[in-house]
């Protein structure tokens, strides 16, 4: 049996107080040796910041175990308030809103097994969601099926610039000039 | 010279012209479409957030987006699925219970994930900072929800009834009363964030956000049914919808998670 399915709409302007969570961006541990920081800025196709966009991470463990853990929205069970991970599960889920700049920021550990990490962004005018992916390395070899299939320039889109201090940079860009390349997994 | 907004008439020709094009397609033997097109372009809001290049297909087996994050009792309170009952008041309005299962296109529940609501006050407003529409906010009254999905697939919420409200796409622009969810499945691929509707409201072919999904079938999906079973005499109306995810997922999730 094969069901139609529920059609996506927007999330809107005013998920704010609903979707984000306190620590959503922190998949590492604090002080964690290995903790990497990926960040960028989500753009529209005039090349404007997009204040309003929601982004989400999904990735193996360091080990590669892609069973994720909960405890990524973990609550104080006496007021109720968000209390941040645990500091020992690695989730594999980050979620975090752009700020009024179109920037977010992710801290998390080196994805096992995979040189990526899955993204989800959504947005008020995006009425459904788009997938891409943010690679950590573009070392010649990297013998990954999607990145060799694309053509430079579109590759290109998919590789998060490595900065100093275990930080990359990867920029979402919705439409245009320089178009992210987004995913359809059917 | 500022050009004049567009007026509801003029959307709703926009919106007939789509619905015309998408049927005469599938009549000339297009596939069926159940989501909406990302430059769906009624909603203005979309003109320069959505990507004009071509998704690209990925069927690699080995894909992590075939997994997905997980949810446990940690990340959820017990009144959480309830949301009049967040406040030391009663907040206004009428008191309703949402309830459904969530499935994948075979048929199967999903289970123990996490199901997030959130809306408008009975009033048409949301307490949030950059609503402004001048309808009263509500003290009793945040409207976020969340909760797991038992071992049927199914979620239950109790909240009230939220407000038609005014936005800014065109002159006297209304959209209908709707909850906002958010679903994750048993694979990052079957992520959904999507609107609930009520029944028989008037809004329905005025909104170009509901008629972006141009496939009538697949809009009456994101309508509840009105379910008498499900009211509580002397407390609350009941509705039901039922949610079917998208997308495919690796063959070892297949039994569900805990």
């Amino acid at each position: 049996m094969t069901l139609p399915p529920t059609p996506s709409q927007t999330v809107g302007p005013f998920y704010g107080y609903a979707l984000p969570f306190t620590g959503g961006g922190d998949l590492a541990p604090a002080g964690h040796p290995d903790a990497l920081t990926v960040h960028g800025r989500v753009y529209d196709g005039a090349s404007a910041p997009v204040p309003d966009a929601l982004v989400e991470i999904w990735q193996p463990a360091p080990d590669g175990s892609r069973r994720g853990a909960p405890g990524s929205l973990r609550r104080d069970p006496v007021t109720g308030r968000f209390a941040g991970r645990d500091a020992t599960a690695f989730t594999g889920f980050a979620r975090v809103p752009t700020d009024a700049d179109g920037h977010w920021a992710v801290r998390t550990l080196p994805p096992g097994g995979v040189p990526y990490l899955a993204v989800a962004v959504f947005a008020r005018g995006l009425l459904h969601h788009l997938y891409t992916r943010a690679y950590l390395t573009d070392a010649p070899g990297t013998a990954d099926e999607l990145l060799s299939a694309l053509p430079p320039d579109r590759r290109a889109t998919l590789i998060a610039a490595p900065e100093p201090n275990r930080t990359y940079r990867f920029d979402i860009r919705l439409q245009g000039e320089g178009e992210t390349v987004f995913l359809d997994f059917g | 010279m500022t050009a004049q907004p567009p007026t509801q008439a003029d959307i709703g020709a926009e919106m007939a012209r789509a619905r015309d094009a998408y049927a005469k397609a599938v009549a000339d033997g297009a596939p069926v479409r159940h989501h909406p097109g990302r430059d769906y372009a009624p909603y203005r809001s979309s003109a320069l957030r959505h990507p004009v290049r071509p998704l690209v297909a990925v069927a690699d087996p080995g894909a992590a987006e075939l997994s997905g994050p997980v949810f446990g009792v940690t990340d959820v309170t017990d009144l959480d699925h309830d949301l009049t009952r967040q406040h030391p008041g009663e907040p206004l309005g009428e008191r309703i219970t949402v309830t459904g299962r969530v499935l994948d296109r075979a048929g199967r529940p999903v289970r123990g994930q996490l199901v997030e609501l959130w809306q408008a006050n009975a009033s048409g407003r949301y307490a949030h900072l950059r609503d402004r529409h001048p309808a009263p906010l509500d003290p009793n009254f945040t409207g976020v929800g969340r909760c797991l999905t038992d071992d049927r697939g199914a979620y239950t919420f109790t909240t009230v009834r939220p407000g038609a409200y005014p936005w800014r796409n065109h002159t006297n622009a209304w959209r209908p009363a709707h909850l906002h969810f958010s679903l994750f499945g048993n694979a990052f691929t079957q992520r959904l964030v999507t609107q609930m509707y009520f029944p028989g409201d008037p809004l329905f072919p005025h909104d170009p956000i509901l008629q972006s999904v141009t496939d009538e079938a697949a809009r009456q999906r994101l309508v509840a049914a009105y379910d008498h079973e499900l009211s509580t005499p002397e407390w609350a109306l009941g509705y039901r919808w039922d949610i079917v995810l998208d997308g495919p997922a690796a063959t070892w999730a297949e039994e569900g998670r805990r």
